[in-house]
């Protein structure tokens, strides 16, 4: 099982989905079992992995090598290493979550499911791929499931939402294809080999070219302003576990697509475009938490928050620093869990009141206590309160920013602005907090019943574990401090020797 | 070689022939209710041209009947497809309520005439037999897409067809006799050697290219010669649509690619991995600009377009524009991207199209509202057209998605004067997005669930299965496929 892991982590759910197709449709029980058994057990396989994990080496590890079309050099090559293996723990963990949130589905719950898995595979195969090509199929694959997710199963204005969703990716996709053909082309002889890429030096001007169409394809996918605007109409429209596995994964593909891809593949350009993207990055969290500050629908709040923590990714990376680039990929694993409660609570509130705007409540932790308990605590995870994951990621970025080694007067600017998002951020959480939890309960919601105990299993295990990175973040970070360190060292040398 | 020892190599356009025979006069012993029992010896005659053909394969390239016709793999690639069209055509035909108690008996002895004429075309060497073999396609297509002769769409799409036809064959006729009088001869391989030793005539040369392109370019319905398309895809009956939209199309290509390939290219380094163009003639640029404006054109129109075979019509036009993108690298590597997506794209349209047509007969409806809830009513087949949307849409895991990546690698390997063509393409893929997911959305998300699934008409179910399930399986291992389109890539040269 060892040598295989990484397939096994990939194709189980591809096997749970046809396993689903062939269950008669009207046995709904049956069908959400097998998803759940299946998300389990590769939920299973992937905490193995975190167990013998090698935090010491920056070599790709549980490597699978083959041949898959000889004729152009395409691989079928998988490996994960620090950068990668948290974003695995986080796609099997919230994979299986969702399906304990999806459990009460009831439209055609057989196709759900079938595509939910195939949406698992679809991401699980992103974050393991060391070949671009292979990457590159996961990545569009992916893309297929959502579309339906969210156009079937979706709310009101899901036909508007789930087709602007996919034109945007794919419009990244196609430039994503067209950058990938380039550096292929490049390298003699062609290859897609990611590890090889990262060694050719290439010409300045190509990689810039390179770097903005790689950069786009991802940054729609983070999503970076000016590139957002589809965010906020998606995780509306969507049902509650899809919103879970879009903020919670797919924002991170972007920022994973630009560490793994344009980072040690492009180092020149990476140094030409740092301040720009801390840039991006500080836009990001100011104009992320002003937006969500002017909402007063809750999912949409919580989307905006969404943009404004990704924002912290972008400058802890753009900075180049060790501490900064440690803040980021950890800030992606913090915001996954942290980002995942707080859907999963809203979809909570919203099943029981078909509501989510947060002027029509008010009161409510008179009525549902436990649930006004647990969402003070996600809310507090997400403005980065001390004691929780999030507080230790940002202030990580923060630390980072401020010691940039390159432009550093500029970068200590950005991180001196990005100090104001933490303050907006706070300011949302706590009035949103305010309005739906205290003061007078509102008689209308006199009936309201408390979380009950699925839901709650959803959402403890990922409180658990925000609470305990925030005292401990080591588990995490210790995965992935020597291949974040591997990748400066790659930008910083394989750039000195270029300008040479 | 001549005449006599000829006849080996010709066997499957006799046995071709033979099957036409047998259809006219068996159709005289048949009554009207029954014409469609010829579909089965339509069928049965396809498959022992299909067994014929893949007897005659061999590896080198020989010319038949002294230097009229070529039978290299390059032509046995494309006749393999027009074989498996026909086929897929004459079955489906068979069980189409539009086509019911009408003329089966004509209907499947004018498609294996086509057939018989696009075999010529994918193999001609001589200018005259490239002539016959067009009008032998052309006429019986007209006869075809007029079939349902009560129905005003036919007639006007047939008499369309004529016109459009007529104008544009007799342009390049026109051309030839231009190049027949600058060179003295009408062997095509003849013609390229002589006009890449005589730098004279630069602007007769262009003049007659031009107008040779408008009789090919209406083949494949390329801009500015489309006009035609979607008027007679959507007039024509359902059946010979798909037909159309796959196999004449195909043959335009294979003649396209042998004339330019042979006529139109600088002898130095003939059956190199690149070749140039004629010094005097400088056709890539001319088709890199049709094929930008191809495919540009086609996808925007068939955003505005509300029936779905007309939205398939101009989506056919977009992907003559994709496969233009192939030629302009003057490349063996741009060859093997459009005989490669010549193949996902005969498998995806002519299911989407299939699919068009059953839907049609079991629900009534070829507008994109009659496809409401279809995954309800029918799933298999929603599945299915759901397949060939992604596939034309260029999405992987299909083998569309692989066509237009060996396109787009072709342009990239080429160099980075054709970037912007390969920007141009990959802009248009997202752009016909939209319009495919507008038949998605449609199936999957509009309407609402209904108790009880339609019951299925099993023959052109099966068919439909047969087309999707390759397209998903090339799409994770097309190194068969791949492989056969690498082995076709040899055009007789004769010296």
């Amino acid at each position: 099982m060892q040598n295989h892991l990484l397939s096994a982590l990939t194709f189980i759910p591809v096997l749970g989905m046809f396993a689903i197709l062939f269950i008669p449709r009207d046995k709904t029980y049956v069908i959400k079992v097998v998803a759940a058994v299946t998300t389990g057990l590769q939920l299973w396989l992937a905490v193995q992995m975190f167990l013998v994990f090698d935090r010491t080496t920056t070599a790709m590890q549980f490597v699978e090598h083959y041949s898959w079309i000889p004729a152009f050099n395409i691989e079928y090559f998988m490996g994960i290493d620090g950068l990668s293996a948290p974003m695995v723990l986080l796609t099997a963990l919230l994979s299986f979550i969702c399906i304990f949130a999806s459990w009460n589905i009831d439209k055609a719950v057989k196709g759900y499911f079938a595509l939910f898995l195939l949406l698992d595979a679809g991401m699980m195969g992103v974050f393991v791929s060391i070949d671009f090509f292979l990457f590159y199929i996961f990545w569009e694959v992916m893309l297929l499931p959502m579309y339906f997710l969210i156009g079937i199963w979706g709310g009101p204005r899901r036909e508007y939402a789930s087709i602007k969703f996919f034109l945007y990716t794919l419009f990244g996709s196609v430039l994503l294809l067209l950058a990938m053909l380039a550096l292929y082309f490049y390298n003699e002889p062609h290859t897609f080999n990611m590890l090889t890429l990262m060694q050719t030096k290439y010409d300045y001007n190509f990689q810039i070219w390179v770097f903005l169409a790689l950069f786009i394809g991802f940054a729609i996918k983070v999503p970076i302003f000016p590139f957002h605007t589809w965010l906020p109409d998606a995780h509306v429209e969507a049902p509650t576990a899809v919103s879970v596995i879009l903020a919670g994964v797919l924002l991170k593909m972007g920022i994973y697509g630009i560490l793994r891809i344009n980072f040690p593949v492009l180092p020149d350009a990476t140094l030409w475009f740092a301040v720009p993207l801390g840039v991006l990055g500080v836009i990001n969290i100011i104009y992320g938490a002003l937006c969500a500050l002017a909402q007063t629908d809750l999912k949409r709040l919580v989307a905006y928050s969404s943009i404004s923590h990704m924002g912290f990714c972008l400058l802890g990376m753009a900075a180049l620093t060790t501490a900064g680039m440690n803040g980021a990929v950890l800030q992606m694993f913090n915001h996954g869990t942290i980002s995942a409660m707080l859907f999963l609570l809203v979809g909570v509130i919203y099943d029981r009141t078909h509501i989510r705007d947060v002027d029509g409540f008010g009161g409510l932790a008179v009525r549902m206590p436990i649930y006004g308990g647990m969402v003070a605590l996600a809310f507090f995870a997400g403005l980065g309160l001390p004691g929780f994951s999030g507080f230790i990621s940002e202030a990580l970025t923060l630390i980072g920013g401020f010691g940039a080694e390159h432009n550093s007067s500029t970068f200590r600017w950005l991180t001196g602005l990005a100090v104001m998002g933490i303050v907006l951020n706070a300011a949302y959480f706590l009035w949103a907090y305010q309005k739906i939890f205290l003061g007078k309960l509102n008689e209308k919601w006199a009936g309201l019943s408390e979380i009950s105990g699925r839901e709650l299993f959803t959402v403890v295990p990922l409180a658990i574990i925000t609470i305990i990175l925030g005292f401990y973040p080591m588990p995490i970070l210790g995965m992935m401090s020597e291949t974040m360190n591997g990748i400066i060292e790659m930008v910083k040398s394989g750039a000195i020797t270029a300008l040479q | 070689m001549d005449n006599i020892s000829s006849l080996n190599y010709f066997i499957p356009e006799l046995m071709l022939t033979l099957t036409i025979l047998v259809l006219i006069v068996y159709d005289l012993f048949l009554k009207k209710e029954e014409s469609n029992y010829t579909a089965y010896v339509a069928a049965a005659g396809l498959v022992f041209t299909l067994v014929t053909l893949l007897s005659s394969y061999s590896n080198v390239e020989t010319s038949l009947f002294l230097g009229m016709i070529a039978h290299d793999p390059f032509s046995f690639f494309f006749k393999f497809l027009f074989v498996l069209t026909a086929f897929f055509t004459v079955v489906i035909s068979s069980t189409s309520l539009e086509m019911k108690g009408k003329f089966h008996g004509e209907f499947n002895t004018f498609v294996l005439l086509i057939t018989l004429g696009m075999f010529l075309l994918a193999s001609a060497m001589n200018l005259l037999l490239v002539y016959i073999a067009f009008e032998l396609v052309s006429v019986t297509s007209y006869i075809v897409s007029g079939y349902l002769k009560d129905s005003k769409r036919g007639s006007e799409a047939a008499l369309k067809y004529v016109i459009y036809g007529g104008v544009s064959s007799g342009i390049m006729l026109y051309g030839f006799s231009l190049l027949y009088g600058l060179t003295g001869t009408l062997d095509i391989s003849e013609i390229g050697r002589i006009l890449s030793q005589n730098n004279s005539g630069d602007l007769t040369v262009l003049v007659s290219f031009l107008m040779i392109l408008a009789g090919f370019g209406y083949k494949i319905a390329s801009v500015p010669f489309h006009f035609w398309a979607p008027d007679v895809y959507e007039g024509s009956p359902t059946a010979f649509t798909a037909f159309l939209s796959v196999g004449p199309k195909a043959a335009g290509f294979a003649l396209l690619i042998r004339f330019l390939n042979t006529a139109f290219v600088s002898q130095d380094n003939v059956n190199m991995a690149s070749w140039g163009a004629l010094e005097q003639l400088a056709w890539p640029e001319i088709m890199m600009w049709i094929s930008a404006i191809t495919m540009t054109l086609g996808n925007l129109v068939a955003l505005k377009q509300d029936n779905v075979k007309r939205l398939l019509a101009y989506s056919s036009i977009a992907h003559a524009g994709y496969v233009l993108m192939g030629i302009v690298v003057l490349t063996q590597d741009g060859l093997f991207a459009m005989m490669f997506y010549l193949s996902a794209y005969y498998l995806m349209n002519l299911g989407a199209f299939f699919v068009v047509l059953n839907v049609a007969d079991r629900f009534g409806s070829e507008e994109i509202d009659g496809y409401n809830g279809l995954v309800y009513k029918a799933p298999f087949l929603a599945v299915c057209m759901g397949i060939f949307m992604f596939s034309l849409a260029g999405i992987p895991p299909t083998v569309g998605f692989i066509g237009k990546f060996y396109l787009f690698a072709a342009l990239i390997k080429g160099g980075s004067a054709y970037y912007p063509l390969a920007i141009i393409g990959a802009l248009n893929s997202v752009v016909s997005l939209y319009y495919y997911a507008r038949v998605l959305r449609a199936m999957f998300v509009r309407g609402e669930a209904v108790d009880s699934e339609m019951p299925i008409i099993k023959t052109p179910v099966a068919v439909i299965g047969m087309l999707a399930f390759p397209v998903l399986l090339l799409g994770l291992y097309w190194a068969p496929l791949s492989d056969f389109a690498h082995a076709s890539l040899k055009l007789l040269i004769i010296h």
